[in-house]
């Protein structure tokens, strides 16, 4: 069926432009804002949903769900939400045109390098995060629904088949059969859960698994019957397809596609971060691996897959609180142990919350280009391990397993700025820092001041207990 | 329109106040009250004088379980502190109360707005409407696109899927959720004078409908002063101890 619109049609004072798409559910055209609002000063697209005779029932409710969800979400991770139709008069959406270029583009040229792999899918995962921490799960993430801005920015469209923790699902009992795209969509949904925001991780991993080896881990199935075996059926091993696949990027990309929920990453954010520094990922058997399991251990899967049971889980973002990374700053260059144990014990606190929870040890020292003395670059690095040591003794008493620890030592001349800057770009929920040391003079702004002021987070400043007497 | 929905006020004064102030601070310009003005509470008189100031400013209203008690001897199939509430409130309330209470229609119809205590598969039967079966059946025998009800106290919202079949949905508390008119919804505003789940902030809902959307609200109140109060009338204890916990 035709959407009946044509270049030059006006909507709702919209001006319709050139064709740019027609997909499944809708039509995209450019589009041209009306002379009274001039605040719309981005490139525009409005899309038009296939309804009426001959087109499937779900149309009317995804369009809904599109339009309800997206209106609720905001940033740079999807495109600014501008205007929709009734659905009773003219159903239409009006959103920001990204310029960018589909994730398809990529997954063409599959295999990619790991390195190209970590980049995105960690653009991908920072994107999928902040949906997450809006309490919107996608449940629709593919290639074809995420775009990449110039810059690299990830940005996830279509929310057509989405849950939002704050709204009722429309879609929930109302089909039969799972929603989703076949070679993405999680074991959960499979089974007709929406509201697992590790749905999403899933679908990650499969795009992080087509990127890395250039196929999908479980085919492109269709019926109910080849959808399910993903339950229990594991991937072939990327590091067998493609032995350069380093063993850490094979750990994310394994761990995104277990079928149980549970055994996946906590967050998004989490797996954004592992990609981003892959000599913190902990590689365990799952990163090793090369061959399946044998028969016996399938058998055991399959029997456990047959009583798969989705845990219960609380909205998007209350998952999002348990699975928390948690920022330690640790002023190495300023050793003082009582000063470091108060941080200590504060940390302990926050992170005994939640097993999920994740700690990340950060130290802001000086250039080495500043140190002066010897080649510079040796310096550097001699500096950087004695930190690095320094962060690990720090955090060894709190005996956290390694998976849950991170170390990262900075160099910057404006330790306020890196902090910040390493906060947001991680998506750190909770950062603990100490107070300025009470003898010291206030000159200009302390660290911890500004952090606590700018940061986009939580900001717990660690005083040690005064000394009495 | 901004209307603002309330339920199971209970002659709880404090509660009904800090309601009908937070909805003017949310820009609400008009009410309705659904039912069970009182019972329970030690503010009939002031509460009844209240409703009363906005039924004459064209607030909506509808007859709750523990108004009708008032009237008849419908009381014995209630507890004993219900029962115990309902003579003694009986005895607080003069001609012009009991003729107002009298007077209080089953459900009532505005527009696509339709009210009813509990539910609308024959109203006089007091039925719990705390499923999506209930709420099915309450829909099928309401009118309109907004149906409201108290009756169960915990804020609750039921929609019809594309299936036909209710669903149900527990709501944010300030969330203000898109409730478009093709579909059809029912929604538990929540109790004003008697919340129960453990949570002792009062409870009502506000639906927008130029947006239109319907947003549930929770609002702290003195419940200790209203939990006095029921001590000083002489009240069952057990009633001024549900106000302090919230249950």
């Amino acid at each position: 069926m035709s959407t009946g619109l044509h270049p030059g049609d006006l909507v709702d004072g919209f001006t319709v432009g050139e064709r740019l798409h027609a997909g499944g559910m809708g039509v995209l055209y450019r589009c041209a804002p009306p002379p009274d609002r001039p605040d719309l000063d981005v490139p525009l697209l409005i899309k038009v949903p296939r309804l009426g005779p001959g087109e499937p029932s779900e149309s009317v409710v995804t369009y809904e769900v599109e339009v309800t969800v997206h209106s609720a979400l905001q940033g740079p991770h999807v495109p600014r939400f501008v205007a929709a139709g009734d659905l009773a008069r003219q159903p239409y959406l009006v959103m920001e045109r990204i310029e960018g270029r589909s994730l398809k583009d990529w997954v063409d040229r599959a295999p990619i390098p790991p390195e190209e792999v970590a980049v995105l899918g960690a653009s991908i995962a920072t994107a999928i995060h902040s949906l997450h921490a809006q309490e919107v799960v996608h449940l629709d993430v593919k290639p074809s629904n995420v775009i990449i801005r110039p810059d690299g920015t990830a940005v996830m469209v279509d929310f057509g088949l989405a849950r939002h923790g704050h709204f009722p699902d429309l879609l929930a009992e109302e089909f039969h059969h799972p929603m989703g795209s076949g070679p993405y969509i999680s074991p959960e949904q499979v089974l007709g859960v929406r509201w697992d925001p590790r749905s999403d991780l899933f679908a990650l991993g499969v795009i992080l698994y087509q990127l890395a080896v250039g196929e999908y881990p479980h085919g492109a199935p269709t019926s109910q019957g080849g959808l399910r075996r993903r339950l229990w059926h594991l991937p072939r091993s990327p590091r067998r397809i493609r032995p350069e696949v380093p063993e850490w990027l094979q750990e994310v990309i394994m761990r995104c596609l277990e079928a149980q929920a549970a055994s996946r990453y906590a967050s998004a954010a989490q797996v954004a971060s592992d990609l981003t520094n892959p000599d913190q990922v902990t590689v365990t058997e799952r990163g090793r691996r090369l061959r399946r399991p044998g028969v016996g251990a399938l058998l055991k899967r399959w029997i456990m897959a047959a009583g798969y049971e989705p845990s219960p889980l609380d909205r998007p973002s209350q998952h999002l609180v348990s699975a928390a990374i948690v920022l330690a700053a640790v002023a190495t260059q300023h050793k003082s142990e009582p000063r470091f144990q108060a941080l200590r014990e504060v940390v302990r606190r926050l992170m005994a919350v939640d097993p999920d929870r994740r700690l990340t040890c950060v130290t802001v020292i000086r250039p080495s280009s500043d140190l002066g003395g010897g080649p510079e670059a040796e310096a550097g690095t001699s500096q950087r391990i004695k930190h690095l040591v320094l962060l690990r003794n720090w955090a060894e008493p709190l005996g956290l397993p390694p998976e849950r620890l991170s170390y990262h030592v900075i160099e910057s001349n404006d330790p306020a700025g890196a902090l910040l800057e390493y906060a947001r770009l991680n998506q750190v929920e909770h950062l603990v820092i100490g107070a300025p040391p009470a003898d010291v003079p206030l000159k200009g702004t302390f660290v911890s001041t500004r952090v606590a002021a700018e940061a986009a987070c939580s900001v717990t400043v660690v005083r040690p207990r005064p000394q009495v007497g | 329109m901004k209307l603002a929905l309330l339920a199971d006020i209970h002659s709880n004064l404090e509660g009904l106040t800090a309601c009908l102030e937070h909805a003017r601070e949310q820009g609400a310009d008009a009410h309705a009250f659904v039912g069970d003005l009182v019972g329970y509470g030690a503010d009939p008189v002031a509460v009844l004088d209240l409703v009363e100031r906005h039924v004459e400013g064209g607030a909506l209203v509808v007859r709750g379980n523990h108004d009708a008690a008032i009237l008849d001897d419908g009381a014995d199939t209630m507890n004993k502190s219900a029962e115990a509430a309902v003579e003694w409130t009986r005895a607080q309330l003069g001609a012009r109360h009991l003729a107002f209470l009298a007077g209080l229609p089953f459900t009532a119809r505005r527009d696509d707005v339709y009210l009813v205590h509990a539910s609308a598969d024959r109203p006089g039967d007091w039925t719990y409407v705390s499923d999506p079966l209930r709420a099915g059946q309450s829909l099928a025998m309401a009118r309109g696109t907004w149906v409201f009800s108290g009756h169960v106290h915990e804020q609750m919202l039921y929609y019809q899927g594309a299936a036909g079949r209710p669903l149900q949905f527990r709501p944010e508390p300030g969330v203000a959720i898109p409730v478009p008119a093709h579909r059809r919804w029912l929604a538990i505003v929540g109790s004003a004078g008697q919340p129960r789940d453990g949570n002792t902030a009062a409870a009502y809902a506000l639906l927008d409908t130029a947006r239109p959307t319907l947003t549930f609200f929770r609002v702290p109140y003195q419940w200790a002063r209203a939990a006095a109060k029921i001590r000083a009338a002489g009240l069952p204890e057990s009633l001024a101890r549900r106000l302090e916990r919230g249950e």
